[in-house]
């Protein structure tokens, strides 16, 4: 047990967390991909947001206008005793989370879920991504009845760098999900042999 | 202590300032004393907490203890959020005020330069092919 470790002098946990984002489209598949991939049933909170540049001069709507809550589901995977992973799925209804520094902030990787049949419901969060510099796979979620593509052709359609890793999947299997983190981290890797070593 | 800033009770009773519109009747800052800071801790969404001492007289609100109890192994702030059914900028102020009081403990999550540490990603990697 990781806990046997715990040294209250060092006012140690024993245990570190990092994060793993879950982005793409309204109805997608995120949370279900959440749900297939966690250890814990996922879990959803809330943050309020200010929304920046709202209008607050009519005293009536303040609070209305100011602020925006976003909720978020999001599990857990203990991949040793040191580590656990926490997945976010980002909110899909609107996009507001992209003002969400913290949720951004210190992420280990992003996958971005799209599905061929509105491949454009993706690119917003491609964009972010690539903006913040955060790494990312696309995974095409292969919905009943969605005609299958070559990842090649959805690089292409969605003018991806060619280094980006495009991988087809079906969220509802646990074995699916489990390829594409594995392909992200496989990416992350050869990502940290290109960099030069970081001096810590 | 109603918002009307004077002191005075509303006409009909103290209740009578509320509808079905005015929302849940505790605030969620009401927990935290009406504090929205207090987050000198740098509590982060995935910030681990874990319990170390708990008081014994109870004293501390069904919040707090319920924070004191979950937090036996290590929570994330994201997760006792879900669990106490707060927004994470209130359960921040709430877990502050518990390692002030030395009663959790907290770890940062990885810094950002070792998320780039192949080393790192491979205990990563590996624990995601054994599940």
């Amino acid at each position: 047990m990781a806990l046997n470790s715990f040294d209250p002098v060092a006012g140690g946990v024993g245990q570190q967390s990092t994060k793993i984002l879950i982005a793409g489209g309204f109805g997608v598949g995120k949370t279900t991909m959440v749900e297939t991939i966690s250890e814990i049933t996922p879990l959803r909170t809330e943050e309020v947001l200010s929304a920046v540049g709202a209008g607050v001069d009519d005293l009536t709507g303040v609070e209305r206008k100011g602020s925006t809550t976003v909720a978020l589901d999001f599990g857990r995977i203990t991949v040793s005793q040191e580590v656990i992973v926490y997945l976010f799925g980002t909110p899909g209804q609107d996009r507001f989370w992209f003002m969400w520094d913290e949720l951004a902030n210190g992420a280990l990787g992003a996958v971005v879920l799209a599905d061929t049949r509105r491949l454009d419901a993706c690119f917003p969060a491609v964009d972010f991504f690539e903006g913040r510099g955060i790494p990312f796979v696309l995974a095409v979620n292969c919905f009943d009845g969605a005609e299958l593509y070559d990842p090649d052709e959805i690089r292409g359609a969605a003018d991806l760098d060619a280094l980006v890793p495009v991988v087809l999947c079906d969220v509802r299997q646990r074995e699916s999900c489990k390829s594409v983190l594995i392909v992200l981290l496989k990416y992350l890797i050869r990502l940290s042999q290109q960099m030069p070593a970081v001096v810590s | 202590m109603t918002r009307s800033g004077h002191g005075q009770q509303p006409p009909g009773g103290p209740g009578a300032w509320y509808d079905d519109e005015a929302g849940p009747l505790v605030r969620p800052y009401a927990m935290t004393g009406g504090r929205t800071r207090g987050n000198e801790h740098e509590l982060n969404m995935i910030t681990l907490v874990l319990t170390v001492a708990a008081p014994t007289d109870g004293a501390l609100g069904w919040e707090r203890d319920e924070i004191l109890r979950r937090c036996r192994t290590p929570k994330s702030v994201a997760e006792i959020a879900a669990a106490v059914d707060l927004p994470m900028t209130v359960v921040k102020v709430l877990i502050s005020d518990l390692m002030d009081r030395g009663y959790v403990v907290s770890r940062s999550p990885v810094l950002a330069r070792h998320l780039q540490n192949a080393s790192f990603l491979q205990v990563v990697l590996d624990g995601i092919e054994q599940l």
